[in-house]
């Protein structure tokens, strides 16, 4: 072992004798950073997980899709349309899809009926997403009843449940096929919801979309890229409401941390002196005090990090649920993919460990570099 | 050899609270002797024992080690300098609350870079010397005045120093224990250290301790 490692790691044991010494106060610093830090890491974690959910759903959504319009709302799209769009350059595939929502009143909540392009359920039949069938208790076989567009009751006989996995996308979700979901609604004949286009080369989607408004100018053409920017858009600003509320708290803890960690005691102040007055270098004093820092403010900041990740990825936060995903009666519940952005780490890390151990250092480099010589004096 | 060429040292030079602590000291200390400066309280004792070992540069004039003009050295090197060849005990012990004895002990080395198996063997044999071994798991408050100047002492020697500086190293004891930790420094001449006292307490001039006797007043020094 080298006489650096040595002098360093001599260091590192009074650092840690010196915390041990004052374990109340550097335990109530270490509660409070870890858990300013476990919020902030969360929001950030859960909101890019969310956004990650998002981007890897739309990349199964058609590149464009085409809604009518009738006096600015979304209205129903005749089966013409199809024809007249598939005549376009640059477009491979048009289909028309059958949508809707149904509201049950003894959940409180907004159902979405689909008409899914392939492997529809048999007429009488259903699939539902999971948090539907986890709220109405319901499994295979068993007969889900709601009133039609007439108010008679109409059966259906649950075939299955969706994937968990894209809970994000099913968790309210019914799919029905096509006849029982005309039946349901009283949904005339010849119309679609909207329409799907796939388009042959992604760098034309634009000018297809222009095409598309050119040929058929009351439709309100939407791009997966809107799609993506919306959830992003959303996503952006529920993230940003949050971590500006726990602003607040980072403001608090950076009062608490400045005042606890900053502010040297008279006692600190003896103790510096002290040890300039044996013989440590403000050099020694200065690392002594970053390795005080750095440890406290790492361990805190993984302690956090750690947390925060155990939260959203495996207990699938609870506490962000209502304000990252947004309101809902059925709430999706899903697992998200874990990830660790490197690059993100570093920036949760700059922003928490560096100002607490620059304020740590200032008030301690005053102080050791006086001359030790008060210390005979007291 | 320490030597003070025409020292002045001012506190708060400028200042409404200005304070001329020492006013034109030249003075020689021998090396292998031990000297004590006596004098009243605020006479000047102390700051002279702080230009002596280099704890405080003066204001005007020179400070020599061994014909070195230490006074001008960077605040690293004379901190390095100070942690070789000094050790002090201070009047009022000043070993770190909280920290074991042994571990107050082993402080001025613990920069040094030495091993901590070699810092401890150290300082446990030198609290062993000094009738503390059972003790150097036991936090520094909790020790007795006797104790904790004994403590003190063990954490001067440490590194070995060839100069020990103890200013009113009896100021907080009884004469019994006055009487012991006088003998500890006796033991120090004897290993041929230089040692420099401050005090005011007669005894340490009685038990004869002390071969040159420096009298400072209003800072200076009185033939």
């Amino acid at each position: 072992m080298t006489g650096g490692w040595r002098r360093q790691r001599a260091l590192i044991d009074f650092a840690v004798a010196n915390m041990a010494r004052r374990r109340g106060r550097n335990l109530g610093l270490f509660l409070a950073y870890t858990l300013v830090v476990f919020l902030i890491s969360g929001v950030v974690l859960y909101g890019d997980a969310l956004r990650r959910e998002a981007r890897a759903l739309l990349a199964d959504a058609p590149e464009l899709v085409v809604q009518r319009l009738t006096a600015g709302r979304h209205d129903l799209i005749p089966a013409g349309w199809t024809e007249t769009l598939a005549g376009l350059r640059g477009v491979t595939a048009v289909q028309g899809r059958l949508w809707g929502y149904h509201y049950d009143p003894a959940l409180g909540a907004n159902l979405t009926l689909w008409v899914p392009l392939e492997d529809a359920p048999l007429p009488g039949q259903v699939q539902i997403g999971s948090a539907l069938a986890r709220e109405k208790g319901l499994g295979r076989d068993d007969v889900l009843s709601f009133r039609d567009a007439y108010g008679k009751p109409f059966p259906f006989a649950v075939a299955g449940t969706l994937e968990r996995q894209s809970e994000l996308a099913n968790a309210d979700l019914m799919l029905v096929n096509e006849k029982d979901f005309r039946a349901f609604f009283a949904f005339p004949q010849g119309m679609f919801t909207d329409l799907a286009l796939s388009v042959r080369n992604p760098r034309e989607v634009r000018k297809v979309a222009e095409k598309v408004l050119e040929r058929l100018p009351a439709a309100r053409v939407i791009s997966r890229e809107e799609m993506a920017r919306t959830y992003e858009a959303a996503f952006n600003w529920r993230q940003g409401l949050l971590l500006s509320v726990l602003s607040v708290l980072l403001l608090a803890f950076a009062l608490l941390a400045w005042d606890k960690a900053s502010g040297l005691s008279a006692e600190e102040r003896r103790e510096i002196g002290i040890l300039k007055a044996v013989g440590w270098e403000t050099g020694d004093v200065l690392a002594m005090k970053l390795w005080e820092g750095g440890l406290l403010s790492l361990t805190a900041f993984l302690a956090g990090y750690i947390l925060a990740w155990l939260h959203v990825f495996h207990a699938d936060a609870p506490l962000f649920t209502a304000v990252l995903k947004g309101w809902s009666v059925l709430y999706p519940r899903f697992a998200l993919v874990p990830e660790v952005n490197v690059a993100q780490l570093a920036s949760l890390a700059f922003l928490t460990v560096l100002p607490y151990v620059a304020a740590t250092l200032v008030p301690v480099w005053r102080a050791a570099t006086l001359d030790p010589d008060g210390v005979m004096r007291e | 050899m320490i030597e003070l060429l025409d020292v002045h040292k001012t506190f708060n030079p400028g200042r409404e609270n200005e304070y001329q602590a020492i006013r034109g000291v030249s003075l020689a200390i021998e090396a292998g002797k031990v000297t004590a400066l006596r004098g009243p309280s605020g006479s000047g004792k102390t700051t002279l024992l702080g230009l002596l070992g280099g704890l405080t540069r003066p204001t005007r004039g020179r400070v020599r080690l061994d014909g070195r003009d230490v006074s001008a050295l960077s605040e690293r090197f004379l901190t390095l300098l100070r942690r070789d060849t000094f050790g002090f005990v201070f009047q009022q012990f000043q070993l770190i609350r909280d920290l074991s004895v042994l571990d107050n002990v082993m402080l001025p080395a613990q920069p040094t870079g030495r091993s901590y198996a070699e810092i401890r063997r150290r300082a446990l044999a030198l609290l062993e010397d000094l009738g503390l071994a059972q003790r150097a798991a036991t936090p520094s408050q909790w020790l007795s005045g006797g104790e904790a100047q004994r403590a003190a002492i063990a954490r001067a020697l440490i590194n070995d120093p060839r100069v020990i500086l103890a200013d009113e190293p009896t100021s907080h004891l009884d004469s019994d224990l006055s009487q012991q930790i006088l003998a500890i420094l006796g033991r120090l001449r004897e290993q041929g250290r230089t040692l420099i006292l401050s005090s005011h307490d007669p005894l340490v001039f009685e038990v004869g301790l002390v071969e040159r006797v420096v009298t400072v007043k209003d800072g200076v020094i009185v033939p």
